[in-house]
């Protein structure tokens, strides 16, 4: 039983995950490494690696930090409307990505709410740099938040609490007290957070205008290829995004194998 | 240096937990607050140390507005029922939290931070103990850790909630006695809440019974035992004592 259950699980993953990221690497080396090297070399794949970069250097850093600051607020603290801002904090993961773009065109596009003020001023959100950073918050926004409330609801107030009695300012109790606490947690936050910021598509795609080697991401980059026929060109370059991704993963599995004790320690003794 | 309480209430949405709560501590007194669970004793500790607050009445402490004073200025040393200790620091490092928060003109060196450290795990039988994490001592030690680590700020009054609650019978004994020679060494003025009637009994100077958010009578053990002023306590005192054997070892796992 025990043995038909393990092979319907890895042939489940097999089939699901393995594969076709193997054909993802397949397909990039068809016509030979030196080949997918060079259409990562080229202009537009290069700029497209670049703004994917600088998109997750903005995007994760502004979610670590609302993150930890929405779930101290919502585990720490009692007031009105929590139940409400904690459900809040899901809508990016329920909303489709392509609505979460909309949403941003509609208010910073030309046609939206501040579109003619934005354009008199000559600032730029949509089809430029700031809107698709808007974009990748929005959507990854919840990652932190989410993996942070669930543990810290665990850790309770009492060490806060011991603290405040001790005599430690709200600061002193944050950076000496909680954030020893979650620092493992947070940290998975921000690898997954950033995984799906390099990764995020459908929101990118609407406000990002598919300007070659100005406002495409790599995914969109991906897709412009593909829709070109360059299909070992497109494979090539999403091999890299999924080996970033995998980097992460890995760096994250290698984090929980060497810190185990650590990690072990800052849940409920 | 007493502590006054006068007209207490406090209200959690609609359940009110404390109903105009009155009494007096005199400076040194070793007093416990006793009740069966839901009777308020933890919200008024936790009033006292300043970790809730009062819909109504008021607290002087040595005649200052103890209410006005934030938590971290009232120097209440707080022992929690499970402890609370800082499970990333080592021991040393838990006792030590209290010195190494103080503004820095006001801080103890290194080294004297390390000495008094020393001295307050000695004072708690835990020499050697300094380098270990929370999660490699017993439940008793563990106390003991809570213990020292609100000694270490040298407080004006100690507040113990539950302080033996979570340990089996044979350690409760032991540790209460020595927290009564503790008291009588340091003559600090020192609340504990418990819901053991025995223990009150056997430790405190004064006990004061609780039932529903206000406190029945408030007394010596033995004025309170002789003469009981109402049926609840009456009552109280007659169910604990039909059971010899009230609590069992571990009926209260430790965390």
């Amino acid at each position: 039983m025990r043995v038909a259950l393990s092979a319907i699980a890895i042939g489940y993953i097999g089939l699901f995950l393995v594969l076709p990221l193997a054909t993802v690497f397949l397909q990039a080396s068809e016509k030979g490494l030196a080949f997918a090297l060079a259409v990562i070399e080229e202009p537009d794949a290069l700029a497209a690696i670049r703004l994917t970069l600088l998109t997750a250097a903005i995007a994760v850093p502004l979610n670590a930090v609302f993150g930890v600051a929405a779930s101290w607020a919502i585990t720490k603290f009692d007031f009105r409307g929590k139940g409400f801002l904690t459900t809040l904090i899901d809508l990016p993961f329920s909303v489709s990505p392509v609505v979460s773009g909309l949403i941003y065109v509609l208010i910073f596009g030309l046609q939206g709410w501040f579109g003619p003020e934005l354009r008199d001023h000559g600032i730029r959100i949509i089809f430029a740099l700031p809107g698709i950073v808007l974009a990748t918050m929005f959507v990854t926004f919840p990652f932190v938040a989410r993996e942070l409330i669930p543990l810290m609801t665990d850790q309770g107030r009492q060490e806060e609490e011991a603290a405040a009695t001790l005599g430690a300012s709200g600061f002193q109790t944050f950076f000496r007290v909680t954030m020893p606490n979650i620092k493992w947690g947070l940290l998975y936050g921000v690898l997954l957070c950033n995984a799906r910021a390099m990764g995020e598509f459908g929101a990118v795609s609407v406000v990002s205008g598919h300007i070659r080697g100005l406002t495409n991401t790599m995914p969109l980059h991906v897709e412009v290829l593909y829709n070109d026929y360059q299909f070992v060109g497109a494979f090539a370059v999403a091999s890299l995004l999924a080996l970033l991704a995998i980097v992460t993963l890995t760096f994250k599995s290698f984090l929980e194998w060497r810190y185990a004790d650590e990690i072990a320690a800052t849940h409920r003794h | 240096m007493s502590l006054v309480v006068d007209s207490v209430a406090k209200r959690f949405d609609r359940f009110p937990a404390l109903n105009g709560v009155s009494f007096t501590v005199p400076q040194g007194a070793f007093v416990a607050l006793l009740g069966p669970s839901g009777s308020g004793k933890t919200t008024l500790l936790r009033i006292l140390g300043g970790l809730e607050f009062p819909d109504a009445g008021s607290v002087h402490f040595a005649d200052l507005n103890w209410l006005g004073v934030p938590a971290r200025h009232r120097r209440a040393g707080f022992v929690f029922q499970n402890y609370a200790l800082f499970r990333h620091m080592t021991v040393a490092q838990n006792v030590a939290f209290g010195l190494k928060v103080r503004p820095r003109r006001e801080r103890p060196s290194g080294k004297e931070i390390a000495r008094r450290v020393e001295e307050l795990l000695a004072l708690v039988q835990l020499d050697g103990l300094g380098k270990r994490y929370p999660s490699q001592l017993s439940g008793g030690q563990r106390q003991r850790v809570a213990l020292a680590r609100a000694l270490a700020i040298e407080p004006r009054i100690l507040l113990l909630d539950e302080p033996f609650g979570a340990l089996d019978a044979k350690v409760r004994k032991e540790l209460r006695g020595w927290l009564r020679a503790l008291h009588e060494r340091l003559g600090l003025t020192t609340i504990f809440v418990t819901h053991d009637q025995e223990e009150a009994f056997a430790v405190a100077d004064l006990v004061a019974i609780m039932n529903k958010g206000k406190i029945e009578q408030y007394g010596t053990p033995d004025d309170v035992r002789r003469s009981p002023k109402s049926p609840f306590v009456a009552e109280f005192l007659e169910d604990e004592t039909a059971k010899p054997t009230h609590r069992t070892a571990g009926a209260h796992p430790a965390h």
